[in-house]
């Protein structure tokens, strides 16, 4: 796992990927602090964590399209499924290559909290509250990222494919809001994304939602697993 | 060493490989030979655990790969049709990482030193590998294969692409491999096989079709011989009356006329030689011979032969 690791983080910044993914959100969280933030002279930093979403599904996509399609498109996955590792090990390698680059881009907020700390310090339980839940909203999405990205040969296809489930996780309970069904409704706030994530921004901590993302992040990797598994077997 | 156990793949309802079984023993270089889309590299992924059959076993030293599968992949090294490299890599890096991926316990700096001289890489060590040509980037497989030092090499159409002098330094290599190492070989090129080559498995629809040494294949095929005459100073009347008189020709034809001279063909049977009768009856009767060649069939027509018709001609191994 190590050396897929180590390879597949190299790989990003060999690539321009790694600092496509680094600017963009360094672009949009630096635009966002400003206007929820600085312009306002606010020093709460809840609106800034919760428009973080909309640039991740935007954006992960971009980090985890290539990480199993494009193995497979240049048969380079002969050499790692040939060798004495796991299909486990390989999807967790590159889970957490990208999972690292992932908390690169969103400890810019740690140096966002600093900035504000000169003007009034911060409440810190809530900031590391929702830096944690921006941790495990990004590892889910990744996790979503790399099961399309096994689904496909093609990055372009992985790419909106992981965009469009991201998409329906965001946007799935204020969609079922809309119908009404109550059953519906509640089975969308209990699955979608947006809804857990809010929860850390507002400064709730609570273990279900911890357990929510863990879970999702098996979940998907478990599934990129299988249809690894499924493809030598058919 | 290895051992195929009645392997068979699905593909949906199409069969790719049907029943396949053959061993591979130590030391040995074994060229897998058949047409494109026989079933070659469908056998090679199988034995190298990249796909699971639908039926049968492959076994390495004894052990099931599907219930080894860490014990069979580390005694195997594995260069595909297309080399699996990261072409954003430096060469050292990417054999780095194989070194790291397949765990391996050698000194790093002179076991990648040894491999890179012995595939003869050493003047690209540093170079991004989408910037080599098409022989380093298959030396660089090769390179790859051979990290670990594994026992078992499998090589899957290595010299496809190459041009004359690269083929013939790849053939060398495989050569020099072939003392420390068991080999197998595919490859749709018969002189690559008839040169590196110590046993052969001829595989045709997803079948074998022959399974033994090149000496063998041979002599099983040579049903006639065959005699190639340029005889000058005669109609064909005259010769095929002649010829066909002498005790062990079956057949007499004629192939072309020039000015004055004709190629003939003789078929004779298998166990008799016709050359000295044939030069007599020609000085009896005042013909020149400006040429007279004996031909066997080639184990390139064998090939062409059984993979036509796909006969089973299947010779048990020991």
């Amino acid at each position: 796992m190590r050396a897929i690791f180590k390879r597949e983080l190299k790989g990003y910044f060999i690539s321009p990927v790694g600092y496509v993914f680094l600017a963009a959100f360094y672009c949009y969280a630096g635009l966002m602090f400003y206007i929820t933030g600085l312009s306002e002279g606010r020093t709460h930093m809840d609106m800034l964590f919760s428009s973080l979403l909309i640039i991740l599904v935007v954006i992960v996509p971009i980090l985890t399209m290539s990480t199993m399609a494009q193995e497979r498109r240049s048969k380079t996955d002969r050499c790692i499924l040939t060798s004495p590792v796991s299909i486990w090990s390989m999807v967790l390698g590159k889970f957490f290559a990208a999972f690292t680059v992932y908390l690169m881009a969103i400890a810019i907020t740690l140096v966002m909290a600093l900035v504000c700390a000169i003007y009034s310090p911060p409440d810190w339980s809530v900031v590391l509250g929702s830096f944690t839940g921006l941790a495990l909203l990004g590892a889910g999405c990744i996790a979503v990222g790399i099961f399309c990205s096994a689904c496909t040969e093609s990055q372009a296809v992985a790419a909106v494919l992981s965009f469009g489930v991201l998409m329906f996780f965001s946007f799935v309970s204020a969609v079922a809001a809309q119908l009404p069904f109550e059953f519906l409704v509640k089975t969308a706030d209990k699955i979608a994304f947006s809804k857990r994530y809010y929860a850390f921004t507002y400064g709730i901590f609570d273990m279900s939602n911890l357990l929510f993302f863990l879970s999702a992040v098996f979940i998907f990797l478990f599934l990129t697993v299988r249809v690894v598994e499924k493809r030598r077997w058919s | 060493m290895i051992e195929v156990r009645n392997i068979s793949k699905r593909y949906g309802s199409q069969k790719a490989v049907e029943d396949v079984s053959f061993c591979v023993n130590e030391g040995e270089i074994l060229g897998f030979l058949g047409p494109n889309g026989a079933g070659k590299s469908t056998v090679m992924n199988i034995i190298t655990g990249y796909i699971s059959s639908t039926s049968g076993k492959v076994l390495v030293d004894g052990k099931d790969i599907v219930e080894a599968p860490a014990y069979a992949k580390k005694q195997m090294g594995y260069l595909p049709e297309i080399p699996p490299l990261y072409e954003d890599m430096t060469v050292k890096e990417y054999l780095y990482f194989i070194y790291d991926l397949k765990k391996c316990k050698l000194p790093k700096i002179s076991h990648m030193k040894d491999i890179c001289s012995l595939v003869g890489i050493d003047d690209v060590y540093s170079k991004v590998i989408k910037n080599l040509s098409k022989g380093y980037k298959q030396r660089v497989g090769f390179a790859q294969a051979l990290v670990g030092d594994p026992k078992i090499l499998i090589l899957d159409e290595p010299t496809v692409g190459l041009d004359p002098r690269q083929i013939a330094e790849i053939r060398s290599l495989i050569r020099k491999l072939g003392k420390r190492h068991t080999v197998i070989l595919s490859s749709h090129i018969l002189p690559e096989i008839q040169a590196v080559c110590d046993r052969i498995v001829v595989i045709n629809h997803g079948k074998i079709v022959a399974n033994d040494t090149e000496e063998n294949i041979l002599t099983a095929f040579e049903g006639e011989k065959k005699l190639f005459l340029t005889v000058e100073g005669a109609g064909r009347d005259a010769i095929r009356s002649a010829l066909e008189r002498l005790p062990g020709v079956k057949s007499v034809s004629f192939s072309r006329e020039r000015k004055g001279s004709l190629d003939v063909e003789i078929t004779a049977q298998k166990d008799s030689d016709i050359r000295k009768d044939v030069f007599d009856t020609a000085a009896g009767n005042g013909w020149t011979i400006l040429e007279m060649r004996s031909s066997k069939l080639t184990l390139e027509e064998i090939f062409i032969r059984l993979t036509e018709n796909g006969t089973q001609v299947q010779e048990e191994v020991g």
